[in-house]
């Protein structure tokens, strides 16, 4: 009824990075880090390529997954007409901007099928009955043409609503968020099912005889938590370097927490379920991923992410005055990413080292080199236009949020 | 606020109670009742008004621990059960799995913890608004039925240690109060 607030709109000089800004070296600094890391990759791969390929396959996971998640965060705000996130929608956009960027560092993997993946093999399926049943879907030209329709659907996705949002800040024309309304439900539909099947593609059929339908939704739960945590890690940062400082408010920061709250605790619900079946059902062919990680180290490392990924933020978060200031919620979201990553690192690496964890230094030099490049393209995006979307036209609801 | 007023104090009135025109007239007159160091008051309107909250200073309501703790002890509580049904009182082998077998009852677990946390916060808030109250002195009011309507209304109790008949009433009318009452006691 009276805001306390009243700000209706943002100057575009406010929703700049200004020259002389530190984060105008991002760009510079990411690059350098990225090359870095490939330099470091080329070097220690070429000793040991098994290894190579295992932790840059976690480490494309890690950032591919921040970037779908970015996507299915901003998709759900179109559909939901949702006014209070609008201030932060362009930290989401330029994230999920990043896709046709990941496509690009999709391709190393491609040297490494066979290092990767035994179903690529053909003199495995032929001795083994399960890996021939399933030569009609794990086979490497459909396993190819599968891989471009997901980076196909997703960069296209990515650019529509991109350019779209871009767009309406010369524009202003309101007819962009209505019509960005109507393709946010198919779209999301269409990246439901083409995330699953990366999933299963990328992750599950590292292990070919194991199967579990909850497997996309494992993903995806994991992908959703880390981009909450990139959101508030970002959103936090920018405050604290002086952007957007007076346009990002505590109360949309208590939102951003909330929802990490909640998808903390949905990850671990499906990641809990997933076990739970296939612990209590205890069928052969579906026991072998999970016993593979209750052996050994990888045993330690699976306690480890259920008291990390769950236990520890949903108490850690669970509070109001942790979700309102930036430096709280940004550590919890810090942490929340670490242990996406040991998610997903736990989830690949047991294939190549079954006998327990073994640390690489390529899976630091991979996560530096697909890291670097992340940052740089994404800061290089973000000094390109205005840190906040400035002609959307719930621009003003968002400015104004408030918690009840 | 103390958590249950059992009985109205004794004395001749029960309050003060004052109308306002709008929302806006009402949120501006609870700031000056707030500043003016009331506690015993309250702000009544047909629906939300944004920020009242704040204007009445109004402090965080205390249900967050009520629910925690009650979804705690649920939780605990159907994690113990379920220990001493299996591990402890009727040990019995079902589907090979050891007695002791802690997935399986973290179901349960869950489900208990949000029952007690439900029940908790539907409880806790009946309990914290003194709920349910048959009666209150101010719907002897004849005005105040316009409450569900379109007035707006702050009551101002006489228990409250600022609160003087005549000094408290002129205050509010000095605040834009259309309509100034004393409400007396049953």
């Amino acid at each position: 009824m009276i805001p306390e607030r009243d700000r209706v709109a943002v100057r575009p000089g406010e929703a700049t990075i200004p020259p002389g800004h530190p984060w105008n070296r991002l760009p510079v600094i990411g690059a350098v880090a990225a090359l870095v890391g490939i330099v470091a990759c080329a070097i220690l791969g070429a000793a040991n390529p098994k290894q190579f390929f295992f932790s840059w396959l976690v480490s494309f996971l890690f950032f591919l997954s921040l970037a779908l998640g970015a996507l299915f965060y901003v998709l759900t705000q179109y559909a939901a007409q949702a006014g209070w996130g609008i201030v932060l929608r362009r930290i989401g956009e330029t994230t999920f901007a990043m896709l046709p960027v990941m496509a690009a560092l999709f391709l190393p993997l491609l040297l490494g099928l066979h290092d990767l993946y035994e179903w690529s093999h053909a003199d495995a399926a032929e001795h083994d009955a399960l890996l021939r049943w399933k030569a009609p879907y794990l086979n490497v030209p459909f396993f190819l043409i599968r891989a471009a329709i997901y980076f196909g659907s997703w960069s296209f996705m990515a650019i529509l609503y991109y350019r779209g949002s871009s767009g309406q800040d010369v524009t202003g024309d309101p007819g962009v968020s209505a019509r960005l309304r109507r393709f946010a439900g198919p779209a999301i539909i269409v990246l439901a099912l083409t995330q699953t099947f990366a999933s299963v593609d990328w992750i599950m059929s590292l292990t070919p005889h194991w199967y579990s339908t909850m497997f996309g939704v494992y993903f995806f739960a994991g992908s959703f938590v880390g981009f909450i945590a990139l959101l508030s890690v970002v959103a936090s940062a920018m405050r604290g370097a002086g952007l957007l400082d007076t346009v990002i408010s505590p109360e949309h920061l208590q939102d951003i927490g909330k929802l990490l709250f909640a998808f903390t605790v949905f990850w671990a619900y499906i990641a809990f379920s997933q076990f739970f079946l296939v612990w209590y059902a205890n069928l052969p062919e579906e026991t072998t991923w999970y016993r593979a990680r209750m052996e050994g180290s990888w045993m330690t490392v699976s306690i480890f992410l259920m008291a990390g990924h769950f236990v520890a933020p949903f108490f850690y978060l669970i509070g109001r005055a942790v979700k309102r200031r930036g430096a709280t919620l940004a550590i919890g979201g810090a942490w929340l990413l670490a242990m996406h990553f040991l998610d997903l690192y736990w989830q690949v690496m047991p294939t190549l080292h079954p006998e327990g964890l073994r640390p690489s230094l390529l899976d630091v030099a991979a996560l530096v080199a697909i890291g670097g490049c992340f940052v740089a393209a994404a800061s290089w995006l973000m000094r390109r236009q205005a840190l906040v979307p400035l002609r959307d036209p719930r621009l003003a609801e968002s400015l104004a949020f408030e918690n009840v | 606020m103390p958590l249950l007023v059992p009985q109205l104090p004794k004395g001749p009135n029960y309050g003060i109670l004052a109308e306002f025109a709008t929302p806006a007239d009402l949120y501006h007159a609870c700031e000056r009742v707030r500043d003016a160091g009331f506690t015993r008051w309250d702000a009544h309107t047909p629906f939300p008004v944004h920020g009242l909250d704040k204007a009445m200073g109004l402090r965080r309501s205390r249900l967050p621990w009520i629910v925690l703790a009650m979804g705690l002890t649920g939780a605990a509580l159907g994690f113990a059960l379920q220990w001493w049904v299996h591990a402890s009182a009727y040990p019995l082998v079902i589907s090979g799995k050891p007695f002791f077998a802690w997935p399986a009852m973290i179901p349960i677990t869950f489900e208990l913890g949000v029952l007690f946390a439900a029940l908790g916060a539907v409880f806790g808030m009946l309990g914290l608004n003194r709920l349910p109250m048959h009666n209150h002195p101010l719907f002897r009011s004849k005005v105040f039925e316009r409450v569900t309507d379109d007035a707006f209304f702050i009551s101002i109790e006489s228990w409250d240690p600022r609160f003087d008949p005549s000094g408290t009433g002129k205050l509010l009318e000095s605040l834009g109060a259309r309509n100034v009452e004393l409400m007396e006691s049953e």
